[in-house]
């Protein structure tokens, strides 16, 4: 009833027990303050207990000492001499590679200003480069080039340089140029060796697409021309560039996994366009082009001859003149990434196996591909798995005696049940093999080996973005850069030229055993396959 | 103002004012402890009426930092409200409206799946909803003029 009297009557008379019935008022309206205190007390209480599990598991697994190079992404400034870049086919590829060079058609910015979608392209890095040729055998591909080099917004502003742009009839003609420092390969497959080769002869730094060559004489040729010369070689794959593979790249190297003997990648499409087929428009029209507009002789080199069509010229995935199909298209990818990771190198056996069996048109390429690949030396089977017709995702699995890892836009390692390692841990309920023991925030840089059930839910759905020093970055951009960069300062870049060169006799002996039927080896005395 | 509550009342109003208000201050400080904490991951799951705000929310940078900072200390400034009972009632009709806000994200209504697994077996009534009823109930039964500091600042009117 007094603290009814209290709320209504705050005042009070002025008789005696005043006094005590106001401090009994101020200390009921203060009830909420030892709630607050003990919440208090409570979080850091559980701050601390995390805090500690997360330092116990990671000085187990030898990882609290790790600490990542801080990347000086953005923080420096464009250096050296102004690089003048020509780019040889601009399809589809090159609008996204001249994108990460910070060049993008007029109409696509214009898009991107209505959307509001260009402020992560406009806060990249400036590369002090400028487009400067433009070379496709397509005039609409070609005018495309001319437009997007010419456009004047782009990352750098107003002290990027404007030079003009010049269209060249030919490749040849391109090279010929002292005004072209450096060229970037983004033709059908069936070019890359051939162009990559006249370019290094010609003095020209190269960055080629995958696949570096389809046989096995052009990748021996482009190999000593580019060894010959003072070139930069950098092929291209970028998503190795992410921050991701750098983490991965420390578990591998503290042997987190144990001794790993096996390696999964696959390939899982089931679309219409991710099984190549790319010659109608999204109503269904066909993709404009015809012999008139297209210099058919020129887009077959030094292919077979056939007959001009348009579904050669979009779809040239599907025949073997042009490139290897899904090993030369997809599985290059994931032999980098491993690559770069382990440096398998070439293996020393592979045997493949598929056939067409969804994608029945006149198609020569496999859609569905299977190789493995055999390392002796290393205790080591590398398994490639592609598919068109089930998009089902496998991920890519590096799988150790003592924990797995699986690699995309995040790491997840998981600890093995019957782990030698950690089977104390297991144990003791430190670690649990049904969960991921550790994983990377890509924005963070830094390991997590305690995240809450839902953000180990969305970062294994991958919805995390990869960033560095808070900006979300390209890797294509990423990869490109570090070209540049080798190119001003020395240096050899991540996907050099043995690199390329390892990859290309891994492909070229998976291709081979495909068509053969029968296993692939490596000679490695002679350097030939066998 | 006239207040006629019992004392199990009263008492059984602020212990569900304390329970309220410190799942919704915690909610918020440990958006605050996790640097890397965004809303991103909850409006991607949106669906029903809201799913094109949440779209919409997502679709820009700045506009997901702005919604992520309002959350964050939204929450923690209702949470404060209910525990400490300053401005109470304008913190419970405030966190009514959030609260509802989340649940409208996520309704669990037949034929709306969501991939995130729910806390046990909801149809249509889930624990949010409840929330925002409970925090409509503190909001017209006042406690804070008695066990709260808006007992403080009635005085000094």
């Amino acid at each position: 009833m007094t603290d009814r009297m209290k709320a209504e009557n705050p005042k009070g008379s002025d008789n005696r027990s005043n006094e005590g019935i106001q401090r009994r008022t101020m200390l009921k309206a203060l009830a909420g303050l030892p709630v607050v205190g003990f919440m208090g007390f409570e979080i850091f209480k559980k701050n601390n207990y995390a805090i500690e599990k997360r330092n116990s598991v990671l000085k187990e697994l030898g990882l609290d000492s790790i600490e990542f190079p801080e990347s000086n992404y953005g923080k420096s400034k464009p250096s050296g001499e102004l690089i003048r870049i020509g780019f040889i086919g601009f399809g589809t590829r090159a609008t996204q590679l001249s994108k990460a060079l910070g060049f993008m058609h007029p109409m696509e910015v214009k898009k991107g200003q209505q959307n509001n979608t260009l402020t992560d392209w406009m806060g990249q890095e400036y590369l002090n480069v400028a487009i400067t040729g433009i070379c496709d055998v397509f005039d609409l591909h070609a005018q495309k080039g001319m437009a997007t080099a010419g456009n004047e917004i782009r990352p750098g502003g107003q002290d990027a340089p404007k030079l003009p742009v010049k269209r060249y009839a030919s490749y040849q003609e391109m090279l010929a140029d002292k005004d072209i420092d450096a060229v970037i390969i983004a033709t059908p497959d069936h070019h890359h060796a051939r162009i990559a080769t006249e370019a290094a002869r010609a003095g020209k730094h190269i960055y080629c697409e995958k696949s570096p060559a389809l046989n096995e004489e052009e990748l021996n040729e482009l190999y000593t021309a580019v060894k010959n010369s003072q070139v930069v070689y950098q092929l291209g794959h970028q998503i190795t560039q992410s921050i991701v593979f750098q983490q991965a790249k420390e578990i591998i190297k503290k042997n987190i996994l144990g001794k790993i003997t096996l390696i999964e990648t696959t390939s899982n499409r089931n679309t219409s366009n991710g099984a190549w087929i790319r010659h109608l428009d999204p109503n269904g029209n066909p993709k404009p082009g015809n012999e008139d507009t297209i210099d058919w002789k020129q887009w077959l080199g030094n292919a077979p001859d056939a007959p001009f069509s348009v579904d050669r010229y979009y779809n040239w995935t599907k025949w073997f003149d042009y490139d290897t199909g899904m090993i030369g298209q997809l599985f290059t990818h994931e032999f980098d990434a491993v690559n770069q990771l382990l440096h398998i190198g070439i293996p020393q056996s592979v045997t493949s196996s598929g056939g067409i069996y969804y994608w029945k048109d006149n198609r020569e390429m496999p859609d569905s591909l299977h190789c493995v690949f055999e390392y002796p030396n290393r205790d080591l089977t590398l398994l490639y798995s592609g598919n068109l017709a089930s998009s089902r995702g496998r991920g890519r699995v590096f799988m150790g005696h003592d924990a797995s890892m699986e690699l995309g836009n995040n790491a997840i390692i998981m600890a093995d049940q019957n782990s030698t390692r950690y089977a104390e841990g297991i144990r003791s309920g430190a670690i649990d093999p049904g969960a991921p023991m550790i994983s990377f925030n890509p924005g963070a840089g830094q390991i997590d080996a305690v995240s809450s059930a839902s953000e180990k839910y969305y970062a294994s759905r991958g919805l995390t973005t990869t960033s560095i020093n808070g900006r979300n970055v390209d890797v294509t951009h990423l990869h490109l850069r570090e070209w540049l960069e080798c190119i001003r300062n020395g240096g050899t870049p991540s996907a050099n030229i043995e690199m390329a060169f390892q990859e290309g006799i891994a492909c070229i002996m998976a291709h081979r055993s495909y068509l053969e039927k029968r296993t692939m080896s490596w000679d490695s005395e002679n350097k030939k396959i066998v | 103002m006239r207040q006629n509550y019992s004392n199990l009342q009263l008492t059984t109003l602020v212990v569900l004012r304390f329970l309220v208000g410190w799942h919704i201050l915690y909610e918020g400080i440990a958006k605050l402890l996790n640097p890397q904490w965004t809303s991103a991951g909850f409006l991607k799951e949106s669906k029903w009426i809201l799913s094109g705000f949440a779209d919409w929310v997502m679709s820009n940078s700045g506009i997901l930092a702005t919604v992520d900072f309002l959350n964050t200390w939204g929450l923690i400034a209702i949470g404060l409200g209910l525990l400490l009972g300053i401005f109470s009632r304008v913190a419970a009709i405030s966190g009514a409206v959030l609260v509802f806000v989340y649940y409208l994200n996520a309704p669990p209504l037949t034929g709306l799946e969501y991939s995130l697994p729910t806390d046990g077996n909801n149809l249509i009534v889930n624990k949010t909803l409840i929330e925002a009823g409970a925090l409509c109930v503190l909001a017209l039964f006042p406690t804070s003029k008695i066990f709260g500091l808006d007992a403080w600042l009635l005085k000094r009117k």
